[in-house]
Protein backbone atom coordinates (compact mmCIF):
# COMPACT_ATOMS: atom_id res chain seq x y z
CA UNK A 1 0.00 0.00 0.00
CA UNK A 2 2.96 2.29 0.79
CA UNK A 3 4.55 1.01 -2.59
CA UNK A 4 1.29 2.25 -4.45
CA UNK A 5 1.19 6.00 -2.44
CA UNK A 6 4.84 6.31 -3.34
CA UNK A 7 4.60 5.14 -6.97
CA UNK A 8 1.49 8.08 -7.49
CA UNK A 9 3.38 10.70 -6.14
CA UNK A 10 6.15 10.08 -8.11
CA UNK A 11 3.86 9.90 -10.72
CA UNK A 12 2.35 13.65 -9.78
CA UNK A 13 5.59 14.30 -9.46
CA UNK A 14 6.86 14.02 -12.32
CA UNK A 15 4.02 14.24 -15.01
CA UNK A 16 2.72 17.68 -13.05
CA UNK A 17 5.14 20.05 -13.65
CA UNK A 18 5.27 18.46 -17.61
CA UNK A 19 1.41 18.59 -18.15
CA UNK A 20 1.76 22.14 -16.82
CA UNK A 21 4.10 23.48 -19.16
CA UNK A 22 3.28 22.00 -21.98
CA UNK A 23 -0.59 22.34 -21.67
CA UNK A 24 -0.06 26.36 -20.62
CA UNK A 25 -0.35 27.53 -24.12
CA UNK A 26 -2.43 30.38 -24.57
CA UNK A 27 -5.46 29.31 -26.50
CA UNK A 28 -7.81 32.30 -26.36
CA UNK A 29 -11.46 31.55 -25.80
CA UNK A 30 -10.95 28.54 -23.24
CA UNK A 31 -12.39 28.89 -20.22
CA UNK A 32 -9.04 27.18 -18.56
CA UNK A 33 -5.91 25.20 -20.06
CA UNK A 34 -3.11 23.76 -18.64
CA UNK A 35 -2.89 20.87 -15.95
CA UNK A 36 -4.05 21.21 -12.60
CA UNK A 37 -3.05 17.87 -9.93
CA UNK A 38 -5.95 18.11 -7.27
CA UNK A 39 -5.08 16.00 -3.96
CA UNK A 40 -8.71 14.77 -3.27
CA UNK A 41 -9.88 12.56 -0.32
CA UNK A 42 -10.01 8.99 -1.26
CA UNK A 43 -14.01 8.78 -0.46
CA UNK A 44 -13.86 11.03 -3.72
CA UNK A 45 -12.30 8.73 -5.77
CA UNK A 46 -15.10 7.79 -7.88
CA UNK A 47 -16.62 11.04 -8.02
CA UNK A 48 -14.33 13.42 -9.05
CA UNK A 49 -13.13 11.12 -11.67
CA UNK A 50 -15.89 11.59 -13.12
CA UNK A 51 -15.93 15.60 -12.61
CA UNK A 52 -12.82 15.60 -14.25
CA UNK A 53 -14.08 14.07 -17.46
CA UNK A 54 -17.19 16.53 -17.32
CA UNK A 55 -15.04 18.68 -16.81
CA UNK A 56 -12.31 18.42 -19.31
CA UNK A 57 -15.56 18.36 -22.12
CA UNK A 58 -16.22 21.78 -20.96
CA UNK A 59 -12.42 22.73 -21.31
CA UNK A 60 -10.59 20.47 -23.71
CA UNK A 61 -7.33 22.38 -23.07
CA UNK A 62 -7.17 21.46 -19.58
CA UNK A 63 -6.25 18.53 -17.86
CA UNK A 64 -7.19 17.40 -14.55
CA UNK A 65 -5.06 14.84 -12.48
CA UNK A 66 -5.19 13.62 -9.17
CA UNK A 67 -3.84 12.34 -6.14
CA UNK A 68 -6.26 10.27 -3.67
CA UNK A 69 -5.46 9.24 -0.15
CA UNK A 70 -6.64 9.80 3.14
CA UNK A 71 -7.06 13.46 4.15
CA UNK A 72 -4.51 13.20 6.68
CA UNK A 73 -2.20 11.85 4.16
CA UNK A 74 -2.79 14.34 1.77
CA UNK A 75 -1.96 17.38 4.18
CA UNK A 76 1.19 15.64 4.99
CA UNK A 77 2.51 15.15 1.55
CA UNK A 78 1.64 18.98 0.70
CA UNK A 79 3.45 20.43 3.85
CA UNK A 80 6.61 18.15 2.70
CA UNK A 81 6.74 20.21 -0.76
CA UNK A 82 4.27 17.44 -2.99
CA UNK A 83 3.06 19.14 -6.09
CA UNK A 84 -0.58 19.98 -5.56
CA UNK A 85 -3.03 22.89 -7.27
CA UNK A 86 -6.28 22.33 -4.83
CA UNK A 87 -6.92 20.03 -2.04
CA UNK A 88 -10.04 18.40 -1.23
CA UNK A 89 -10.55 16.72 2.61
CA UNK A 90 -13.08 14.66 3.71
CA UNK A 91 -13.28 17.11 7.12
CA UNK A 92 -12.85 20.21 8.28
CA UNK A 93 -9.97 19.66 10.82
CA UNK A 94 -7.80 18.44 8.08
CA UNK A 95 -8.43 21.29 5.89
CA UNK A 96 -7.39 23.67 9.15
CA UNK A 97 -4.59 21.45 9.73
CA UNK A 98 -3.32 22.63 6.43
CA UNK A 99 -4.23 25.88 6.56
CA UNK A 100 -2.13 26.35 10.44
CA UNK A 101 1.12 25.60 8.35
CA UNK A 102 0.11 28.02 5.26
CA UNK A 103 -0.12 25.85 2.86
CA UNK A 104 -3.66 27.43 1.90
CA UNK A 105 -4.76 30.24 -0.26
CA UNK A 106 -7.70 31.94 0.18
CA UNK A 107 -10.78 31.03 1.62
CA UNK A 108 -11.89 26.97 1.12
CA UNK A 109 -15.16 26.57 -0.47
CA UNK A 110 -17.46 23.60 0.98
CA UNK A 111 -18.26 21.25 -2.09
CA UNK A 112 -19.94 18.44 -0.31
CA UNK A 113 -21.22 16.86 2.54
CA UNK A 114 -21.67 13.37 3.53
CA UNK A 115 -23.46 11.59 6.46
CA UNK A 116 -23.24 8.41 7.74
CA UNK A 117 -25.03 4.92 7.36
CA UNK A 118 -24.53 1.37 9.53
CA UNK A 119 -23.03 -0.54 6.51
CA UNK A 120 -24.11 -4.37 6.37
CA UNK A 121 -24.22 -7.51 4.22
CA UNK A 122 -25.69 -7.17 1.75
CA UNK A 123 -29.33 -8.24 2.06
CA UNK A 124 -28.75 -7.29 5.56
CA UNK A 125 -28.72 -11.08 6.76
CA UNK A 126 -28.41 -10.20 9.88
CA UNK A 127 -31.21 -8.32 10.41
CA UNK A 128 -30.08 -5.43 11.80
CA UNK A 129 -32.40 -2.67 11.89
CA UNK A 130 -30.70 0.41 14.03
CA UNK A 131 -27.68 1.50 16.50
CA UNK A 132 -29.49 -0.48 18.94
CA UNK A 133 -28.59 -3.67 17.48
CA UNK A 134 -25.02 -2.96 17.02
CA UNK A 135 -24.79 -3.43 20.89
CA UNK A 136 -24.85 -6.79 20.59
CA UNK A 137 -22.02 -8.64 21.51
CA UNK A 138 -22.83 -11.74 18.86
CA UNK A 139 -22.41 -9.24 16.61
CA UNK A 140 -18.84 -8.28 15.22
CA UNK A 141 -18.57 -4.91 14.75
CA UNK A 142 -15.91 -2.73 13.26
CA UNK A 143 -15.54 0.94 13.29
CA UNK A 144 -13.09 3.73 11.90
CA UNK A 145 -10.21 4.55 14.38
CA UNK A 146 -11.02 7.84 15.60
CA UNK A 147 -7.40 9.00 14.14
CA UNK A 148 -10.25 9.39 11.24
CA UNK A 149 -13.22 11.33 10.25
CA UNK A 150 -15.43 8.47 9.94
CA UNK A 151 -14.32 7.31 13.27
CA UNK A 152 -14.90 10.41 14.91
CA UNK A 153 -18.29 10.71 13.42
CA UNK A 154 -19.39 6.88 14.55
CA UNK A 155 -17.74 7.98 17.74
CA UNK A 156 -20.32 11.07 17.81
CA UNK A 157 -23.39 9.09 16.58
CA UNK A 158 -22.56 6.25 19.11
CA UNK A 159 -22.48 8.77 21.80
CA UNK A 160 -25.72 10.80 20.76
CA UNK A 161 -28.01 7.60 20.95
CA UNK A 162 -26.43 6.49 24.22
CA UNK A 163 -25.24 3.03 22.59
CA UNK A 164 -22.12 1.51 24.03
CA UNK A 165 -20.39 -0.64 21.11
CA UNK A 166 -17.74 -3.19 21.22
CA UNK A 167 -15.82 -3.19 17.88
CA UNK A 168 -13.99 -5.85 17.28
CA UNK A 169 -11.82 -3.58 15.53
CA UNK A 170 -10.93 0.32 15.10
CA UNK A 171 -9.75 0.35 11.17
CA UNK A 172 -7.29 3.01 9.95
CA UNK A 173 -9.42 3.88 7.21
CA UNK A 174 -13.11 4.10 6.02
CA UNK A 175 -12.43 1.59 3.33
CA UNK A 176 -10.77 -1.22 5.91
CA UNK A 177 -14.32 -1.12 7.62
CA UNK A 178 -15.87 -2.00 4.09
CA UNK A 179 -13.98 -4.72 3.40
CA UNK A 180 -14.35 -6.77 6.56
CA UNK A 181 -17.85 -6.42 6.08
CA UNK A 182 -18.49 -7.02 2.23
CA UNK A 183 -15.87 -10.33 2.77
CA UNK A 184 -18.31 -11.03 5.63
CA UNK A 185 -15.96 -10.89 7.91
CA UNK A 186 -17.67 -8.15 9.77
CA UNK A 187 -21.33 -8.30 10.25
CA UNK A 188 -21.55 -4.68 10.57
CA UNK A 189 -20.23 -0.95 10.90
CA UNK A 190 -20.49 2.19 10.65
CA UNK A 191 -19.40 4.37 7.00
CA UNK A 192 -20.29 7.18 5.20
CA UNK A 193 -23.21 6.89 3.01
CA UNK A 194 -21.47 7.27 0.04
CA UNK A 195 -18.84 4.41 0.84
CA UNK A 196 -22.08 2.00 1.09
CA UNK A 197 -23.03 3.04 -2.18
CA UNK A 198 -19.82 2.50 -3.46
CA UNK A 199 -19.57 -0.88 -2.58
CA UNK A 200 -22.51 -1.86 -4.65
CA UNK A 201 -24.02 -5.33 -4.22
CA UNK A 202 -21.65 -6.30 -2.01
CA UNK A 203 -22.86 -4.40 0.95
CA UNK A 204 -26.52 -2.91 2.12
CA UNK A 205 -26.84 0.12 4.10
CA UNK A 206 -29.51 0.83 7.20
CA UNK A 207 -30.43 4.34 8.24
CA UNK A 208 -29.24 6.18 11.08
CA UNK A 209 -31.74 8.82 12.59
CA UNK A 210 -30.65 12.00 11.43
CA UNK A 211 -31.17 13.72 15.13
CA UNK A 212 -28.44 11.25 16.16
CA UNK A 213 -26.89 11.20 12.80
CA UNK A 214 -23.20 13.49 12.03
CA UNK A 215 -23.31 15.56 8.62
CA UNK A 216 -19.41 16.15 7.70
CA UNK A 217 -17.94 18.80 5.56
CA UNK A 218 -15.84 18.23 2.13
CA UNK A 219 -13.61 21.83 1.96
CA UNK A 220 -11.74 22.23 -0.97
CA UNK A 221 -9.29 25.05 -1.60
CA UNK A 222 -6.34 26.57 -3.94
CA UNK A 223 -2.85 25.25 -2.46
CA UNK A 224 -0.32 28.25 -1.81
CA UNK A 225 2.10 26.54 -4.12
CA UNK A 226 -0.11 25.89 -6.69
CA UNK A 227 1.82 25.88 -10.37
CA UNK A 228 -1.24 26.25 -11.96
CA UNK A 229 -4.05 28.57 -9.19
CA UNK A 230 -6.17 30.20 -12.05
CA UNK A 231 -6.98 26.63 -13.46
CA UNK A 232 -7.32 24.91 -10.01
CA UNK A 233 -9.75 27.96 -8.95
CA UNK A 234 -11.97 27.24 -12.39
CA UNK A 235 -11.98 23.50 -11.50
CA UNK A 236 -13.12 24.41 -8.01
CA UNK A 237 -15.88 26.51 -9.58
CA UNK A 238 -16.84 23.76 -12.05
CA UNK A 239 -17.06 21.33 -8.92
CA UNK A 240 -19.52 24.01 -6.96
CA UNK A 241 -21.56 24.36 -9.76
CA UNK A 242 -24.61 22.55 -11.55
CA UNK A 243 -23.34 19.82 -13.76
CA UNK A 244 -20.51 18.89 -10.72
CA UNK A 245 -22.64 18.87 -7.89
CA UNK A 246 -25.22 16.90 -10.25
CA UNK A 247 -22.37 14.07 -9.99
CA UNK A 248 -21.44 14.08 -6.91
CA UNK A 249 -25.09 13.53 -6.22
CA UNK A 250 -25.30 10.87 -8.06
CA UNK A 251 -22.45 9.12 -5.67
CA UNK A 252 -24.56 9.73 -2.44
CA UNK A 253 -23.14 13.06 -1.36
CA UNK A 254 -25.35 15.98 -0.07
CA UNK A 255 -25.29 19.97 -1.67
CA UNK A 256 -23.06 21.93 0.52
CA UNK B 1 57.16 5.75 -13.67
CA UNK B 2 58.08 2.10 -12.12
CA UNK B 3 55.44 2.64 -9.61
CA UNK B 4 52.27 3.61 -10.84
CA UNK B 5 50.29 1.85 -8.83
CA UNK B 6 50.87 2.12 -4.91
CA UNK B 7 49.99 -1.06 -3.14
CA UNK B 8 46.26 -0.40 -1.24
CA UNK B 9 46.20 0.14 2.46
CA UNK B 10 42.86 -0.77 2.66
CA UNK B 11 42.76 -4.51 2.28
CA UNK B 12 42.85 -4.14 -1.76
CA UNK B 13 39.28 -2.40 -1.70
CA UNK B 14 38.56 -0.16 -4.54
CA UNK B 15 38.05 3.35 -4.05
CA UNK B 16 35.04 3.50 -5.82
CA UNK B 17 33.64 0.45 -4.09
CA UNK B 18 34.18 2.68 -0.93
CA UNK B 19 32.16 5.19 -2.22
CA UNK B 20 29.49 3.70 -3.32
CA UNK B 21 28.90 1.44 0.05
CA UNK B 22 29.18 4.78 1.58
CA UNK B 23 26.64 5.93 -0.44
CA UNK B 24 24.87 2.86 0.41
CA UNK B 25 25.64 3.16 4.13
CA UNK B 26 24.10 6.98 4.21
CA UNK B 27 20.83 6.03 2.22
CA UNK B 28 19.61 3.80 5.06
CA UNK B 29 21.48 5.81 7.92
CA UNK B 30 19.71 9.34 6.83
CA UNK B 31 16.04 8.25 8.05
CA UNK B 32 17.53 6.91 10.94
CA UNK B 33 18.77 10.23 11.50
CA UNK B 34 15.88 12.24 10.44
CA UNK B 35 14.15 10.12 12.87
CA UNK B 36 16.58 11.20 15.48
CA UNK B 37 16.74 15.18 14.05
CA UNK B 38 13.23 15.17 14.47
CA UNK B 39 12.09 13.51 17.76
CA UNK B 40 10.70 15.32 20.73
CA UNK B 41 12.98 14.63 22.75
CA UNK B 42 11.88 16.36 26.16
CA UNK B 43 8.00 14.25 26.07
CA UNK B 44 9.86 11.34 24.84
CA UNK B 45 9.63 9.71 28.18
CA UNK B 46 5.57 10.79 28.05
CA UNK B 47 4.54 9.21 25.31
CA UNK B 48 6.55 6.11 26.29
CA UNK B 49 4.94 5.61 29.11
CA UNK B 50 1.52 5.86 27.98
CA UNK B 51 -0.66 2.64 28.39
CA UNK B 52 -1.65 2.50 25.10
CA UNK B 53 2.15 2.30 23.48
CA UNK B 54 3.77 -0.01 26.27
CA UNK B 55 0.38 -2.48 25.62
CA UNK B 56 1.52 -2.13 21.93
CA UNK B 57 5.04 -3.06 22.44
CA UNK B 58 3.97 -6.02 24.62
CA UNK B 59 1.91 -7.50 22.03
CA UNK B 60 4.47 -6.47 19.47
CA UNK B 61 7.11 -8.76 21.49
CA UNK B 62 4.88 -11.77 22.00
CA UNK B 63 3.47 -11.86 18.18
CA UNK B 64 6.85 -11.39 16.86
CA UNK B 65 8.40 -14.22 18.92
CA UNK B 66 5.53 -16.82 18.45
CA UNK B 67 5.48 -15.88 14.75
CA UNK B 68 9.45 -16.47 15.52
CA UNK B 69 8.99 -20.00 16.67
CA UNK B 70 6.46 -21.13 14.15
CA UNK B 71 8.44 -20.35 11.50
CA UNK B 72 11.52 -22.41 13.22
CA UNK B 73 8.92 -24.95 13.81
CA UNK B 74 7.88 -25.37 10.52
CA UNK B 75 10.47 -23.25 8.07
CA UNK B 76 13.30 -26.11 9.47
CA UNK B 77 11.49 -29.30 7.97
CA UNK B 78 10.59 -27.21 4.89
CA UNK B 79 14.12 -25.73 4.04
CA UNK B 80 14.95 -29.57 4.67
CA UNK B 81 12.60 -30.39 2.36
CA UNK B 82 13.64 -27.67 -0.81
CA UNK B 83 17.32 -28.58 0.12
CA UNK B 84 17.55 -32.40 0.17
CA UNK B 85 14.34 -33.90 -1.42
CA UNK B 86 14.08 -34.21 -5.00
CA UNK B 87 10.49 -34.31 -6.51
CA UNK B 88 8.50 -33.06 -9.27
CA UNK B 89 7.93 -29.84 -9.01
CA UNK B 90 9.91 -28.85 -6.18
CA UNK B 91 11.03 -25.54 -7.68
CA UNK B 92 7.18 -24.50 -8.14
CA UNK B 93 6.50 -25.68 -4.54
CA UNK B 94 9.69 -23.24 -3.50
CA UNK B 95 7.55 -20.40 -5.25
CA UNK B 96 4.94 -20.87 -3.46
CA UNK B 97 6.15 -20.74 -0.43
CA UNK B 98 8.63 -17.90 -1.33
CA UNK B 99 4.98 -15.78 -2.65
CA UNK B 100 4.25 -14.14 0.43
CA UNK B 101 7.71 -12.15 0.24
CA UNK B 102 6.51 -10.50 -3.16
CA UNK B 103 2.93 -9.92 -2.01
CA UNK B 104 1.70 -7.17 -1.66
CA UNK B 105 1.04 -7.29 2.60
CA UNK B 106 -2.74 -5.86 2.18
CA UNK B 107 -3.57 -8.53 -1.01
CA UNK B 108 -1.87 -10.95 1.84
CA UNK B 109 -3.97 -10.12 4.30
CA UNK B 110 -6.91 -10.60 1.72
CA UNK B 111 -6.15 -14.24 0.71
CA UNK B 112 -5.83 -15.25 4.51
CA UNK B 113 -9.07 -14.21 4.78
CA UNK B 114 -10.22 -16.04 2.20
CA UNK B 115 -8.41 -19.34 3.39
CA UNK B 116 -8.83 -18.77 7.69
CA UNK B 117 -11.64 -16.06 7.46
CA UNK B 118 -14.98 -16.59 8.51
CA UNK B 119 -15.92 -17.27 4.95
CA UNK B 120 -12.70 -19.22 3.83
CA UNK B 121 -11.85 -22.34 2.40
CA UNK B 122 -10.90 -23.83 5.91
CA UNK B 123 -11.44 -21.04 7.85
CA UNK B 124 -15.44 -21.66 7.58
CA UNK B 125 -15.01 -25.28 9.29
CA UNK B 126 -12.82 -24.06 12.08
CA UNK B 127 -15.90 -21.54 12.85
CA UNK B 128 -18.45 -24.21 12.33
CA UNK B 129 -17.12 -27.09 13.84
CA UNK B 130 -14.86 -25.30 16.39
CA UNK B 131 -16.22 -22.35 17.06
CA UNK B 132 -13.10 -20.61 16.18
CA UNK B 133 -12.58 -17.35 14.48
CA UNK B 134 -8.81 -16.03 13.54
CA UNK B 135 -9.25 -12.73 12.56
CA UNK B 136 -9.53 -9.93 14.84
CA UNK B 137 -7.92 -11.75 17.73
CA UNK B 138 -3.97 -12.58 18.88
CA UNK B 139 -3.33 -15.50 16.88
CA UNK B 140 -4.68 -14.09 13.87
CA UNK B 141 -1.64 -11.42 14.49
CA UNK B 142 0.95 -14.22 14.86
CA UNK B 143 -0.48 -15.81 11.50
CA UNK B 144 -0.58 -12.87 9.62
CA UNK B 145 3.12 -12.67 10.50
CA UNK B 146 4.40 -15.88 10.25
CA UNK B 147 2.53 -15.32 6.56
CA UNK B 148 5.16 -13.27 5.49
CA UNK B 149 7.97 -13.94 8.21
CA UNK B 150 8.66 -17.22 7.60
CA UNK B 151 10.01 -17.25 3.82
CA UNK B 152 13.25 -15.19 5.37
CA UNK B 153 14.16 -17.82 7.38
CA UNK B 154 13.35 -20.57 5.06
CA UNK B 155 15.53 -18.84 2.09
CA UNK B 156 18.36 -18.49 4.66
CA UNK B 157 18.23 -21.97 5.90
CA UNK B 158 17.44 -23.35 2.71
CA UNK B 159 20.92 -21.86 1.42
CA UNK B 160 23.04 -23.26 4.09
CA UNK B 161 21.53 -26.93 3.90
CA UNK B 162 22.53 -26.61 0.21
CA UNK B 163 26.08 -25.53 1.18
CA UNK B 164 26.65 -28.02 3.73
CA UNK B 165 29.29 -30.72 2.84
CA UNK B 166 26.66 -33.84 3.07
CA UNK B 167 29.87 -36.11 3.10
CA UNK B 168 29.71 -35.39 7.18
CA UNK B 169 26.33 -36.90 7.78
CA UNK B 170 26.83 -39.81 5.69
CA UNK B 171 29.98 -40.38 7.68
CA UNK B 172 27.61 -39.94 10.65
CA UNK B 173 25.18 -42.34 9.14
CA UNK B 174 27.89 -45.05 8.17
CA UNK B 175 29.59 -44.61 11.68
CA UNK B 176 25.58 -46.30 12.88
CA UNK B 177 24.15 -42.50 14.04
CA UNK B 178 20.37 -42.24 13.82
CA UNK B 179 18.42 -39.95 11.56
CA UNK B 180 17.69 -37.63 14.28
CA UNK B 181 21.27 -37.80 15.84
CA UNK B 182 22.80 -37.24 13.04
CA UNK B 183 20.72 -33.91 12.15
CA UNK B 184 21.02 -32.69 15.77
CA UNK B 185 24.89 -33.15 16.16
CA UNK B 186 26.24 -32.93 13.09
CA UNK B 187 23.57 -30.79 10.31
CA UNK B 188 22.16 -28.45 13.13
CA UNK B 189 25.59 -27.11 14.52
CA UNK B 190 26.97 -26.71 10.58
CA UNK B 191 23.42 -24.50 10.06
CA UNK B 192 23.16 -22.66 13.11
CA UNK B 193 24.71 -19.42 12.48
CA UNK B 194 22.35 -19.93 9.02
CA UNK B 195 19.15 -20.62 11.57
CA UNK B 196 20.05 -17.78 13.73
CA UNK B 197 20.60 -15.32 10.94
CA UNK B 198 16.74 -16.81 9.54
CA UNK B 199 15.44 -16.35 12.54
CA UNK B 200 16.18 -12.73 13.14
CA UNK B 201 15.34 -12.04 9.84
CA UNK B 202 11.99 -13.71 10.06
CA UNK B 203 11.51 -11.79 13.74
CA UNK B 204 12.26 -8.22 12.39
CA UNK B 205 10.39 -9.08 9.11
CA UNK B 206 7.31 -10.14 11.73
CA UNK B 207 7.70 -7.20 14.14
CA UNK B 208 7.62 -4.70 11.41
CA UNK B 209 4.50 -6.44 10.27
CA UNK B 210 1.40 -3.75 8.97
CA UNK B 211 -0.37 -4.53 6.07
CA UNK B 212 -1.21 -8.41 6.44
CA UNK B 213 -1.93 -7.52 10.29
CA UNK B 214 -4.51 -5.00 9.73
CA UNK B 215 -6.30 -6.60 7.08
CA UNK B 216 -6.34 -9.69 8.80
CA UNK B 217 -6.59 -9.35 12.33
CA UNK B 218 -7.71 -5.83 12.80
CA UNK B 219 -6.94 -2.91 14.76
CA UNK B 220 -8.08 -3.04 18.56
CA UNK B 221 -5.68 -2.00 21.54
CA UNK B 222 -4.72 -4.86 23.39
CA UNK B 223 -5.51 -7.87 21.54
CA UNK B 224 -4.51 -6.67 17.68
CA UNK B 225 -2.92 -3.52 17.89
CA UNK B 226 0.74 -4.29 17.41
CA UNK B 227 3.46 -1.09 17.24
CA UNK B 228 3.74 -0.66 13.43
CA UNK B 229 -0.26 -0.25 13.81
CA UNK B 230 0.02 2.46 16.69
CA UNK B 231 2.32 4.27 14.82
CA UNK B 232 0.71 4.70 11.69
CA UNK B 233 -2.56 5.30 13.56
CA UNK B 234 -0.55 8.33 16.04
CA UNK B 235 0.74 9.42 12.57
CA UNK B 236 -2.88 10.91 11.63
CA UNK B 237 -3.03 12.28 14.99
CA UNK B 238 0.18 12.90 17.02
CA UNK B 239 2.93 12.92 14.58
CA UNK B 240 5.84 13.08 17.47
CA UNK B 241 4.16 10.33 19.31
CA UNK B 242 4.21 7.81 16.01
CA UNK B 243 7.97 9.16 15.80
CA UNK B 244 8.97 8.05 19.24
CA UNK B 245 7.44 4.76 19.19
CA UNK B 246 9.13 4.16 16.08
CA UNK B 247 12.61 5.08 17.37
CA UNK B 248 11.81 2.52 20.25
CA UNK B 249 11.26 -0.18 17.73
CA UNK B 250 14.35 0.46 15.88
CA UNK B 251 16.55 0.46 19.24
CA UNK B 252 15.31 -2.55 20.26
CA UNK B 253 15.72 -4.56 16.69
CA UNK B 254 18.90 -2.45 16.13
CA UNK B 255 20.16 -4.23 19.77
CA UNK B 256 18.79 -7.29 18.44
CA UNK B 257 20.68 -7.87 15.62
CA UNK B 258 24.07 -6.07 16.55
CA UNK B 259 24.06 -8.40 19.26
CA UNK B 260 23.38 -11.90 17.11
CA UNK B 261 25.88 -10.65 14.77
CA UNK B 262 28.77 -10.68 17.53
CA UNK B 263 27.17 -14.31 18.33
CA UNK B 264 26.82 -15.94 15.43
CA UNK B 265 27.37 -14.01 12.20
CA UNK B 266 31.08 -13.27 12.34
CA UNK B 267 31.90 -16.16 14.38
CA UNK B 268 30.50 -17.91 10.83
CA UNK B 269 32.39 -15.71 8.87
CA UNK B 270 35.51 -15.69 10.54
CA UNK B 271 35.96 -19.32 10.78
CA UNK B 272 34.81 -22.52 8.27
CA UNK B 273 31.98 -24.23 9.57
CA UNK B 274 33.92 -27.23 10.92
CA UNK B 275 32.26 -30.45 12.52
CA UNK B 276 32.87 -32.58 14.97
CA UNK B 277 31.37 -36.26 14.73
Amino acid sequence: MRTKRLFLVSFVAILGPLVASCGGAPDGGAKGSGGIVVFAASSLTEAFTEVATAFNGVNPNAKVMFNFAGSGELVTQISQGAPADAFVSADDSNMKKLAAVGEVAGDPVVIAKNTFQIIVENGNPQGITGLLDLANPELVVVLCAETVPCGTGAATILKNSNVTVTPKSLEDKVKGVVAKVTTGEADAGIVFVTDVKAAGDKASGVEIPTDVNVVTNYPMAVTKEAANAALARVFIDFVSASQGQAILAKYGFLAP
Amino acid sequence: MIRRRRPKRRSGVPAWVMALAAVAVLFFALPVIGLLWRAPWSNAWAYLSEDSALTALRLSMVCSLWATLLSIIFGVPLAWLLARVQFVGRSAVRALCMMSMVLPPVVGGVALFFALGRRGIVGQYLDRWFDLRLPFTTAGVVIAQTFVAMPFLVVTVEAALRQLDTSFEDAARTLGASRWYTFRRVTLPAIGPALAAGSALAWARALGEFGATITFAGNFPGTTQTMPLAVYLALETNPEQAIVLALVMIAISFAVLVALRDRWFIRAGNEPTRVQP
